[in-house]
């Protein structure tokens, strides 16, 4: 184990999309703890899965539809009731402009 | 001078008619006071669970099958990470690499020409709620989930369109289908039928794309044409003035008449798509597939066609008739109460000059106050002469306004044909007894005064009379 | 040794014959938890209010003469990442602290359908991220035998709530370990449920494709009738499997004859800690005794369910975890940036065990490294799954320890995550395949610790879990040895 697997600038680019803050020292100890734990996952380049397909789930499972019915849920002020900041009947953040982001 | 050739694919976003959202029972209708349709589920409350709606399953499949694609036996939700609040679990549940359809195709006509244009996918997603900006003094936005959960299907073309009028004919097409399928309601204003466009340019006889923009959240066809002439003029310029295309995604500004930057792709979409652990794969049997194909109405281009071939109506008419599939439905469902496929043209011209013209000044979305069988009906009394086809257009007017059939307004507005043998003769003697000088001149040989007597009778019956009976008493009389 | 009481059972039993009232009971557990809790930390929240008016209707109910459910007056603690209605539901995290969910989790509905009464929201690690409660935002459990340890994780306030009786059973969840082994920490019997068996229906999600509630009880008994009355099939969960639920009690009572037992002889040998091998031969006695063959298993891709499953489980956790951003609900730090907003919230509402997992899984996910990682885990998953199928072609049930050691003591490793997760190395497998496993407690070390014996079981064959436990609590069973003892409490 020579190079950290992951380097800083890594950890902030992941903790970026993961919409965390991260401080400095945070980094660090992440990229160091994440490297460390990721060398030992190095153990699954031992074997050849090549031909093995993934398992997404281990049981199998049905196709469960539901209805095209439509259920009551809930109303207005339950639905808003743990909003930290509520305007005009809607979940309010800090404006934003433009798409997805 | 380098010649350039656009390319175009487009990225339409239709919503499917269902009654409730693709994974909850809340309400999928428009127009609600804000976060009333939500439910633990669709608010991303923490423990709540996706349960896939089976109409929008089929409802995709349909799609699917109308457009040729292959429809998969086996697909897979797979969701879509990315932070932004509309999104209320900060991820949207869509399929990727096995989406529900795959692989069909469209035929588009530009001036004249066919052209295919290859379907790449379609596959189901959930909308995302809507997002009102500038409240709270202009500096909140607010969020409504309503919209959050509604079932999508992301229909995306292969880069086979080299125009804006191609664009233009494929998005119409597409929407006719899509709306005769009865997958969805065709509605591009209230967003119910969203179109992104992919354009880029390159020099003719070059194999490779060039560097592509997206334009997003098109939401008229006017505005898909404009918006992609001017991106494709706009790139041009840029191109040949030595400068480089940006990719980015830009949008149309109506009021600037021009395309403008949205956002730039600065930083890397990274949506780490993996499948949901939270929904099994949707497995459908051929056999259930095979019976939503048998299902399927009549598509647009077929319809057409038999208008066509079977009813004699010329291309133009067919394609009126089937502009819309309520219009089409109402043609056919007259034509079949009268019994008659060889009225078929003049039920589509009475539709085309009448009927449309209510529709357009009322709207195609309020409920017509004329059914099919009671325009039948009045169809039906010019054809057995009790009126002509004048006074058919003054009836039908009171049909629009009152409601009350053919028959009754007929007979208490006393418009009923004057085919009294005896009563229109007596009419007609009085013309021709009124009228000497012109009788002498018809015995005479001018033929041409018999227009004269038609009108004069028609005159003195106010319109009522069967032309043809009174041609005939004329001839008699004056023979 | 011998069996402990099943006193889920009797306490129904006794409610419905009108020996007992439920509002009795209940003031018991509430009593407990009042004396006990403040040194054990296991309730986040306890429903004072709630409990009693559920106690009350239970008593109506019987002096109505309406039918009384199985778990009549049965008091059931409930951890706190299963929504309860209108109750304090947390996870353990200052994200979503103070949090009053607006619906049940579809086993809390079956429970007090059943007419439990449930008295409160038990501590785990923050989200179910742990195997210590060292986790927990909001302080450690401690281990009811022995406050110096640990009760185990993440469930390990609904297990130390059992152990020292402060309520008679609970509700914990299962990811890779998360009831198996605080079960065998505090000598408590504790199921893990085929995958879909129980509804994650009201569940908060840690990793979607792993998580299975499961309850925590006293005797193996008492443990047949939760699993009765919390399985079955819920529409509401596209995961919920559509089959009909044995009579587990009845199967309680069927002798281990002629039971083939599979013993991992690899993961018993890695055990280095002397008791807990002492108490795996003494099992193995036991079985015999009982009437059942012993075969040797091997699972020669176990000895990598940790890689796979910190991959699979964290990859899951990145995308269910998304939701805390302090727009909808829980904890908001203001900004007057978007972004700011939600990196900060987020920054500061969770723990680092939580962040750690957080960055672990967006990173197997992100662009790049998704087929090396993420695919590769599944696949390796497929691999261990396949080792099952080989191992229940020559046994019934499939045995191993539940975990390597003991309890051990605060501190001893937290600052090596590594090592934290190289201790769930028996419990990962199972749940990696999706089978159900159960911890059995099967001795004491000389220390007066509680050792678990881990079994695992063909895809929804709960009830032969349930047959061999039986047979092993029988011989082996801590008995009245109970855990109060510890806290001065011999009543």
């Amino acid at each position: 184990m020579s190079e950290p697997k992951i380097s800083v600038d890594v950890v902030r680019h992941v903790a970026r999309l993961a919409r965390l803050r991260v401080t400095d020292e945070e980094a660090s100890a992440l990229a160091s703890q994440l490297s460390h734990v990721l060398d030992h996952m190095d153990e699954l380049n031992a074997l050849d899965v090549s031909e093995v397909p993934p398992t997404s789930h281990a049981i199998p499972l049905d196709s469960p539809f539901r209805e095209d019915a439509v259920r009551e849920g809930l109303s207005r002020e339950e639905a808003l009731a743990g909003a930290p900041l509520e305007i005009a009947g809607g979940f309010a953040v800090p404006k934003v402009l433009g798409g997805e982001g | 001078m380098t010649t350039y050739e656009a390319v175009i694919g487009l990225e339409v976003h239709a919503q499917l008619l269902t009654r409730t959202k693709l994974f909850c029972g809340c309400s999928a209708e428009y127009g609600a006071e804000p976060n009333t349709h939500v439910c633990p589920v669709c608010l991303g409350l923490p423990g709540a669970l996706p349960v896939p709606n089976e109409k929008a399953i089929e409802l995709a499949i349909r799609a699917g099958l109308a457009l040729g694609c292959k429809v998969r036996t086996t697909s897979r939700f797979a969701r879509k990470n990315y932070f932004y609040p509309d999104l209320s679990k900060n991820y949207q549940t869509s399929q990727y690499d096995e989406p529900i359809d795959e692989h069909g195709e469209l035929v588009i006509e530009v001036d004249g020409v066919e052209k295919r244009i290859g379907i790449t996918r379609a596959h189901l997603e959930e909308d995302a709620a809507k997002n009102v900006h500038g409240e709270g003094g202009g500096l909140h936005t607010v969020v409504d989930y309503n919209r959050a959960g509604t079932p999508l299907l992301e229909i995306v073309s292969e880069p086979d369109l080299r125009s804006a009028a191609e664009a233009e004919a494929y998005l119409k097409k597409l929407r006719d289908i899509l709306m005769f399928i009865g997958v969805n309601d065709g509605n591009l204003e209230e967003g119910s039928f969203r179109c992104d466009a992919n354009v880029s340019i390159r020099p003719v006889g070059q194999e490779e794309f060039g560097t592509r923009t997206e334009l997003k959240n098109i939401n008229s066809f006017k505005f898909v044409r404009k918006a992609i002439e001017y991106e494709i003029a706009r790139q041009e310029a840029v191109v040949s003035s030595g400068g480089k295309i940006v990719q980015e995604t830009r949008t149309w500004n109506e009021a600037q008449q021009k395309t403008v930057t949205m956002r730039s792709k600065e930083e890397a979409h990274d949506y780490r798509y993996f499948p949901c652990p939270d929904l099994p794969p949707i497995r459908v049997s051929e056999e259930r597939i095979e019976s939503i194909r048998a299902s399927l109405p009549e598509l647009p281009d077929a319809k057409r066609a038999r208008y066509v071939e079977q009813l004699g109506l010329t291309p133009y008419d067919a394609g009126v008739l089937t502009g819309h599939p309520e219009i089409a439905r109402f043609f056919e469902a007259t034509l079949a109460a009268l019994g008659d496929e060889k009225l078929g043209k003049k039920v589509a011209n009475f539709i085309q000059s009448e009927v449309l013209r209510f529709v357009e000044t009322r709207g195609l979305e309020a409920t017509f106050p004329v059914k099919a069988e009671a325009l039948a009906g009045l169809l039906a009394l010019v054809e057995k002469g009790s009126i002509n086809g004048k006074i058919a257009k003054q009836v039908f007017a009171e049909m629009v306004e009152t409601g009350a059939s053919a028959e009754s307004i007929v007979e208490s507005k006393g418009l009923a044909a004057v085919t009294d043998t005896a009563a229109l003769e007596a009419e007609i003697q009085k013309v021709l007894d009124a009228n000497p000088a012109q009788v002498e001149q018809y015995r005479g040989g001018k033929q041409a005064v018999f227009g004269f007597f038609v009108g004069q009778v028609m005159k003195a019956t106010k319109g009522q009379a069967d032309p043809k009976a009174v041609q005939e008493i004329l001839r008699r009389l004056l023979g | 040794m011998s069996a402990p009481r099943s006193i889920v059972v009797q306490t129904a039993e006794a409610v419905r014959k009108g020996e007992r009232t439920a509002v009795e009971v209940c003031e018991e557990s509430l009593a407990r938890i009042e004396r006990h809790d403040g040194a054990l930390n296991a309730f986040l929240y306890v429903d004072r209010e709630g409990a009693l008016e559920a106690a009350r209707r239970v008593d109506e109910a019987r002096a109505k003469g309406e039918p009384l459910g199985p778990l009549a007056g049965v008091t059931i603690a409930i951890k706190d990442n299963l929504c309860t209605r209108g109750v304090p539901t947390s996870c353990a995290s200052k994200i979503l602290e103070g949090w009053r969910p607006p619906y049940d989790a579809d086993s809390v509905e079956r429970l007090r359908a059943a007419g439990a009464v449930l008295v409160g929201k038990t501590n785990l690690d923050e989200f179910a991220m742990g195997s210590s409660t060292e986790n927990s935002a909001f302080g450690p459990v401690k281990n009811p035998w022995d406050l110096s340890r640990v009760p185990g994780g993440s469930s390990g306030g609904s297990a130390a709530a059992v152990a020292a009786g402060l309520s008679q059973a609970s509700l914990g969840s299962d990811t890779g370990g998360s009831v198996r082994q605080p079960g065998a920490f505090c000598g408590v019997t504790a199921v893990k449920p085929t995958y879909g068996r129980v509804s994650r229906y009201g569940l908060i999600a840690f990793a979607s494709s792993l998580d299975q509630v499961g309850p925590f009880t006293k005797s193996v008994r008492d443990a047949a009738r939760l699993m009765e009355v919390i399985a079955g099939h819920d529409p509401r969960d596209a995961t919920s499997l559509e089959r009909e639920v044995p009579r587990y009690e009845a199967a309680c009572d069927e002798p281990a004859k002629g039971l083939r037992v599979g013993v991992v002889r690899s993961q018993v040998e890695a055990v280095e800690d002397a008791e807990v091998r002492a108490a795996m031969d003494a099992t193995l006695d036991a079985l015999r005794d009982a009437g059942a063959t012993l075969v040797d298993v091997e699972l020669p891709h176990a000895k990598y369910a940790v890689s796979v499953y910190y991959l699979v489980a964290t990859a899951e956790a990145s995308s269910n975890l998304a939701r805390f951003d302090g727009v909808r609900y829980g904890l908001r730090v203001s900004r007057d940036d978007l972004v700011e907003m939600v990196e900060e919230t987020r920054a500061q509402g969770f723990g680092p065990e939580v962040k750690r997992r957080i960055m672990l899984g967006t990173y197997a996910l992100s662009a790049g490294y998704y087929d090396a990682f993420y695919l590769k885990a599944q696949k390796v998953r497929t691999l261990i799954r396949r080792d099952y199928d080989a191992a229940f072609e020559v046994c019934d049930v499939v045995l191993s320890p539940t975990t390597p050691t003991p309890a051990f003591e605060f501190g001893a490793r937290t600052h090596d995550p590594l090592a934290m997760y190289l201790a769930d190395i028996f419990t990962l497998p199972p749940s990696l395949a999706g089978l159900p496993a159960f911890s059995t407690p099967c001795g004491l070390t000389k220390g007066g610790l509680p050792v678990g014996v881990q079994l695992t079981g063909r895809p929804f064959d709960e009830a032969t879990l349930f047959r061999a436990s039986a047979a092993i609590e029988a011989r082996l069973g801590l008995g009245e040895h109970e855990a109060r003892a510890f806290l001065g409490d011999k009543a």
